[in-house]
């Protein structure tokens, strides 16, 4: 049943995000937001990269609007996923526009087979993602774990090495993909200190229009 | 706090309008020819990128630190073929292990 293999393909990352969405909320307690604020924005905006973005212009003394500025940017990569994915969603424009809330950064990779997307993997993928989001939120801005630092417990490195699991594999079926990911890997080596947090990525997905030429 | 909730809301909003834009730009037409091969494409870009930001990236300058030595060693162990739970263990314990002694 694909929306159950969609589920289980993410389960590893079920406790990172999980251990994240608890620094997000003690972070969050820490500036003073209260609980509900955390939780709410988890709930409304349900991506750590721009959560985190937000709350540290913020915590700065920049405003809502750099705050937004900041976290949007960072969540452009979004974009090209949503261009990606539209097609094999169900419905009318708005329907899957809707549908397309549930993209997070390993929609593509988990759901994605040569290029066609699988809806009811794509989505049973995100549903974990999303509930360890919201619980990890609530006990951490709560105060009910403590203060849980997930950089102490060496879980950063999960989401990198997770996604290096699933490049491994795509880079050993497809010589394509090589090419691209060398380029990838050039380009955002060279992006991440010119450019705002968040252009790197999106470039990386530009060069995905090679494809094009083919 | 008004500043916080100013943000939540408008974050909220810019939010569903990138996830959003690109369904309702291209959903129920058809697919073309090439599509596939794009997207095919789009995935180890994507991937690479995350990986490289996820690793190296501190804000908006490169910096190598733990990390590096946990996705390093993560990766040999995905190269040895050892199942992913067993490189994500190895990941977190040797950046946790650096991140200590360091």
């Amino acid at each position: 049943m694909a929306l159950r293999d969609g589920a289980r393909a993410a389960a590893p990352l079920v406790l990172p995000t999980f251990a994240l969405g608890v620094s997000f909320g003690v972070l969050a307690r820490s500036l003073g937001w209260g609980a509900v604020a955390p939780i709410v924005m988890s709930l409304v905006v349900f991506s750590g990269s721009a959560q985190f973005a937000a709350a540290s212009v913020l915590a700065a003394g920049g405003g809502a609007v750099a705050a937004v500025a900041s976290a949007a940017l960072i969540s452009a990569r979004f974009l090209p996923i949503g261009l990606a994915i539209g097609p094999f969603l169900r419905g009318g424009r708005w329907r899957r526009a809707l549908e397309g809330q549930a993209i997070v950064d390993a929609s593509l990779p988990l759901a994605s087979d040569a290029g066609r997307i699988d809806r009811a993997r794509f989505l049973g993928a995100t549903l974990p993602q999303f509930v360890a989001w919201q619980l990890g939120t609530v006990l951490g801005a709560t105060g009910v774990l403590g203060d849980l630092d997930p950089e102490a417990l060496g879980l950063d490195a999960l989401f990198p090495v997770f996604f290096l699991g699933l490049l491994l594999p795509a880079l050993r079926r497809d010589p394509g993909a090589r090419t691209v990911a060398g380029l990838a890997l050039v380009l955002t080596l060279v992006l991440v200190p010119l450019t705002p947090p968040g252009v790197p990525v999106l470039a990386a997905a530009v060069l995905a229009l090679l494809g094009l030429r083919r | 706090m008004s500043g916080v909730w100013a943000t939540i809301v408008g974050l909220a909003l810019a939010m569903a309008v990138i996830k959003g834009a690109g369904p309702l730009l291209v959903g129920g037409r058809a697919l073309p020819d090439r599509a596939p091969r794009v997207i095919a494409l789009l995935v180890p870009a994507l991937l690479t990128a995350l990986v490289v930001v996820g690793t190296l990236a501190d804000g908006d300058r490169l910096a190598v630190d733990a990390r590096l030595a946990g996705v390093a060693a993560g990766g040999v162990a995905l190269l040895a073929r050892a199942p992913l739970v067993l490189a994500l263990v190895v990941a977190m314990a040797t950046t946790a292990l650096v991140r200590a002694v360091a």
